[in-house]
């Protein structure tokens, strides 16, 4: 059994780190009521960009000569993943659910004999996925220095998406982001967003615009904006996500800090009161044997 | 009947402005500016540099604008775009720096016709500000 001394040491040391923990909770409780505003905020952007986007392709007179991002290179041969996760851990399950997610992917486009090239976005993405797929991943962006999840990031790995589309060098792109749903349930999705995937979603209006200059110039303005928007989205999801699942990581830890306190403490008065009781009987039974 | 209609120009990161008593909006399209009254024919349009002008009964708003698409429908106007500043907010400092950001991308020789045209505007925009 563990001495009466080392037993206080590890009581202070849980004690400690359940300070940690907790200050951490706090912490990320402050940065996901920001960052949940943030993404709420965001929404009516992305959904407006997405609602003129449907009613751009529904009017969209040439459908053979669509602009490519929106109808695709013709071919599936190479996709491209870009992998969106956090730049610091101790988050719970928040990147490895990803990760999760991605590798099934992965495996699914790599059994069928197509390429795969893989973007990370965030350091923690970058190092579960190097061991593995270390040779597919071409670039590894992240935003430690800033902040919050800005436009200007988000639209830096849109530019690259496109421009390694316009050098042909993928055919389909797909994000891989955590949906913020609430603060103990993150959902990791897959969304394809070169070619746009508009399938299954019907026009609202039936009403037809007027477009100037002509629809065709109008998309091929729009398009890049909106992988930027997409992108962005998912950054804005993403930090959400990752704040609520830190929050209930920290809480975890810290309940099983407070556990793990009261059983050592438990434990150690029970050992202490042992060291009396062995005191008290070596005192009596050396005095009756006088 | 009123004259009045709502407009609603949001950015990336949030709701930007929203207002319902807007008598006239005149937005930068790309083919030239283009005033927007009530009953509009439902239109979707995307702006180059230059200035929206609003104007309502609360008082007229200027707002400057590098890029974003306009839409317009059922008399809702919406304004998407990614750089927006109000004119009332922006001192000289801040539009010197603009304006520098935008003559240095003007001067590159590595962009493309449409990325210099834009540029150009934005320089021409900025300068007419002072």
């Amino acid at each position: 059994m563990a001495s009466l001394d080392d037993l206080k040491k590890r009581i202070a040391s849980v004690k400690s780190t359940q300070k940690i923990t907790k200050a951490m909770k706090m912490v990320a409780a402050a940065k996901l009521r920001r960052a949940q505003e943030s993404a709420e905020k965001g929404r009516p952007y992305s959904e407006k960009m997405n609602n003129v986007i449907l009613n751009l392709s529904n009017g969209i007179s040439d459908k053979e000569n669509a602009p490519k991002l929106l109808s695709g290179t013709g071919q599936e041969k190479t996709h491209l993943c870009v992998v969106m996760t956090s730049d610091r851990g101790l988050c719970g399950g928040f990147n490895s659910n990803i990760i999760k997610k991605a590798k099934s992917y992965f495996v699914k486009i790599l059994d069928e004999g197509k390429e795969l090239k893989i973007i990370t976005v965030g350091s923690k993405g970058s190092d579960q996925l190097k061991r593995i797929y270390g040779d597919k991943i071409i670039e590894n962006i992240s935003f430690k220095e800033s902040k919050n999840a800005n436009y200007f990031d988000a639209d830096k790995v849109g530019k690259m998406v496109i421009e390694k589309f316009e050098a042909g060098e993928f055919d389909v792109c797909t994000i891989f982001y955590n949906q913020f749903k609430n603060v103990i349930t993150q959902i990791p999705q897959a969304q394809q967003i070169i070619p746009l995937n508009n399938e299954g979603e019907e026009n609202s209006s039936e009403e037809s615009y007027e477009f100037e200059p002509d629809e065709d110039e109008i998309l091929s303005n729009l398009l890049p904006k909106n992988i930027s928007t997409q992108i962005f989205k998912a950054m804005l999801e993403n930090s959400a996500s990752e704040q609520g699942s830190r929050m209930s990581a920290m809480d975890n830890a810290t309940r099983n800090a407070g556990e793990m306190v009261d059983k050592l403490t438990i434990e150690y008065n029970r050992s202490r009161q042992a060291a009396i009781t062995k005191e008290l009987i070596e005192i009596i039974s050396g005095a009756e044997s006088l | 009947m009123s004259e009045e209609f709502k407009v609603e120009i949001v950015n990336p990161e949030k709701s930007f402005l929203v207002k319902d008593d807007v008598s006239e909006v005149v937005v930068p399209a790309f083919e030239g500016e283009m005033g927007i009254l009530k009953d509009h024919i439902s239109i979707i349009s995307f702006l180059k540099p230059g200035i929206i002008k609003i104007l309502s009964k609360s008082g007229d708003e200027n707002y400057y604008v590098e890029d974003g698409i306009v839409e317009f429908k059922n008399n809702n106007l919406s304004i998407l775009t990614s750089t927006i500043f109000n004119l009332a907010d922006m001192d000289k400092s801040k539009q010197q720096d603009l304006l520098k950001q935008a003559e240095e991308e003007a001067n590159k020789t590595d962009i493309n016709d449409q990325s210099k045209y834009l540029a150009d505007q934005k320089v021409e925009v900025l300068k007419t500000l002072n």
